[in-house]
């Protein structure tokens, strides 16, 4: 076999036998011919350069078309939400940055806001601007990734080697702030971890200011392009019905004609003062997803352009010493203050019994955190809601009666990353 | 702007717990907002057919997404795991939580007729909680390994798991053996023994 691919010798449970009829022959008893014909069955990954990370899929062809697509997933599985029980609120929040990790900041801040809706705090307006600049400039990093690598899968090198310059500006911020290019552990419960440094809204927007023509450049490149919109268009069409009904959000909900944007209807942060528009698709299919996609990242910067001229003085986290630590110069002078840095850093802080379900829009759709306290200084549960899930539970949906090579357009369009399904 | 839509704008839950104590009242043990948030109590796994049923198609619920279904694992309570599914209704812009207690070996009712998502959910739960999910046509394991036993989320499971995986160079494969740790696991206990609860 010439496809690289090998055949998977359990298939026998996925396997439907089909009746096919061959052309009828000159002088044969047509009758008589009936055969049976297996579909084939495929083993597309865990390798695979355009399964996005470690996706097994299960293909069951017919020909070239897809019959049924059946992804085992969990590979990656890290049995996050089980270590998540084992630590301390503040010890987990990094794991967040590890479950999607092209959209780092966003998750964070899913966390933070449901330990501070469970813990009862308030941030300062300062902060919540911060968490919002940079939680957009995330969702930049992310839509950067998954345009070019949806491009990349069905062909277009350059928009690939284009964005990941712009990604490496935009990660220079996260070190800057945090120092750390991916890992921030930035935005934290109470606020986030410390204020911007010198200059850094300067360069925030003389990077606006050049990546608006980066946009530019990229919509040139594809919206046109005839190889693009031939492997794009009327490609993984989901209608607004199956789109709610198979629990897509974010953009897979968008794309097909929703208007449904938890940054508008929750409301969470910064983001009731700002204003932005929310694109939506009209057909549904991989080519509107696209054009969704390059909107929000116009409307980002809109966003980020905003936070940067209201960004208020004053806080950058709240002074409630139990949630987070006192800054270290009253260390130095308060006893109380010594304490509360101590008792902060080795035993965390503890939570009175109480449930709480945070929703945030995320760059892939919506991603949310159920968070179970029971008095002690651990979550009771973390449950952590990944959208790339029931996105990929979808997949099969969506590539019924598709080509094999389109079903790598229908990855790439569902912007699937491994370590947010997977948990 | 219809009477709808002023539902959306002022927020609050009351046209909602009304209904549903009106119509599901046999159903339901308790409603409570928490945090924000609609929570509705079930009095047996078998009501969740008929409550989301009720949820999704009147016209004034309409419930169209489910987004999540997890569980909860109480080891000590009779009632053993809780069941949650998260409900949204995209034109009302309203979210519920539906609650289902189950014992130990106690199943559950698949709500795939009515949610294609609740296909990999409850797929999960099984697989996290070991809570079978009666009429679901596809119930397998979903994040963990081919062949692995046992339920991970599940309290008596310990975090380490039991065996762990490597390549054997000898047998030229990866291999499964049950866990060899050089160290215990760190776990610091600082809850007070004096501390009382605060409920």
């Amino acid at each position: 076999m010439a496809t690289g691919f090998s055949l998977i010798n359990d298939s026998h449970l996925f396997q439907r036998i089909e009746l096919v009829r061959p052309l009828y022959r000159e002088g044969e008893d047509h009758t008589k011919i009936w055969r049976k014909i297996k579909n084939f069955t495929m083993n597309f990954g865990p390798q695979h350069p355009a399964a996005h990370g470690v996706l097994r899929l299960v293909l069951e062809l017919s020909g070239e078309v897809i019959e049924r697509a059946d992804p085992h997933i969990g590979l990656l599985h890290r049995g996050t939400e089980k270590l998540i029980e084992y630590k301390t609120y503040l010890q987990a929040l990094p794991y967040f940055d590890r479950l999607d990790y092209v959209s780092m900041m966003c998750q964070e801040q899913a966390y933070s806001l449901a330990v501070e809706s469970l813990m009862g705090v308030i941030i300062p307006e300062r902060s919540k601007y911060i968490r919002v600049m940079f939680v957009e400039l995330t969702r930049l990093l992310n839509h950067l990734l998954a345009i070019t690598t949806h491009a990349l899968d069905v062909g277009a090198l350059t928009p690939f080697l284009w964005a990941f310059e712009e990604r490496e500006k935009i990660m220079e911020f996260y070190e800057r702030v945090s120092g750390a290019r991916l890992h921030a552990a930035y935005i934290r419960p109470g606020g986030v971890f410390c204020d911007l440094p010198l200059n850094l809204c300067d360069d925030v927007a003389l990077f606006l200011d050049k990546f608006s023509q980066r946009i530019r450049e990229m919509e040139e490149l594809l919206v046109s392009n005839r190889i693009w919109r031939m492997r794009l268009v009327d490609i993984g069409v989901v209608s607004a019905i199956a789109a709610k009904d198979l629990g897509f959000s974010g953009v897979m909900l968008r794309g097909s004609g929703v208007c449904w944007d938890l940054r508008r209807v929750v409301g969470y942060d910064a983001y009731p003062s700002l204003k932005f528009d929310i694109p939506i698709g009209i057909n549904g299919d991989c080519y509107d997803r696209f054009l969704v996609r390059l909107e929000e990242m116009r409307q980002s910067v809109k966003i980020i352009w905003q936070c940067l001229f209201d960004l208020p003085s004053g806080l950058i986290k709240t002074e409630d010493w139990k949630v987070v630590p006192p800054p270290r110069a009253l260390i130095k002078q308060n006893m109380e203050a010594l304490i509360h840095h101590f008792k902060f850093h080795t035993e965390g802080f503890s939570c009175i019994a109480a449930e709480n379900y945070t929703i945030v829009e995320a760059p892939k759709g919506e991603f949310g955190i159920y968070l179970r306290s029971d008095n002690t200084n651990r979550p009771y549960r973390c449950r952590i809601k990944a959208p790339g899930f029931l996105h990929l539970s979808g997949l099969d949906y969506m590539s019924r009666g598709h080509l094999i090579a389109d079903l790598v357009a229908i990855i790439g369009t569902q912007d699937i990353v491994f370590g947010e399904i997977d948990r | 702007m219809d009477h709808r839509r002023i539902r959306l704008v002022n927020k609050n839950n009351l046209y909602l717990i009304k209904t549903c104590s009106e119509i599901l009242g046999q159903k339901i043990s308790s409603i409570h907002v928490h945090l924000n948030q609609l929570y509705l109590t079930l009095r047996k796994p078998e009501d969740i057919l008929v409550v989301a049923l009720f949820l999704r198609n009147n016209s004034d619920m309409q419930f169209d997404q489910l987004l999540d279904i997890w569980g909860v694992d109480n080891l000590d309570a009779p009632e053993r795991f809780l069941v949650y599914y998260k409900l949204t209704s995209l034109k009302f812009n309203e979210t519920i939580i539906l609650r289902v207690s189950l014992k130990l070996n106690e199943e559950a009712f698949s709500l795939i007729n009515l949610y294609s998502s609740a296909n990999w959910l409850e797929r999960e739960v099984w697989d996290m909680f070991g809570i079978i999910f009666l009429n679901h046509f596809d119930l397998r394991r979903i994040l963990t390994d081919y062949g692995f036993l046992g339920f991970p989320l599940r309290k008596d499971f310990p975090l380490t798991g039991y065996l762990e995986v490597r390549y054997s160079v000898e047998l030229g494969k990866v291999i499964s053996e049950p866990l060899v740790l050089t160290q215990e696991y760190r776990f610091f206990d600082f809850v007070s023994p004096w501390q009382q609860d605060s409920h």
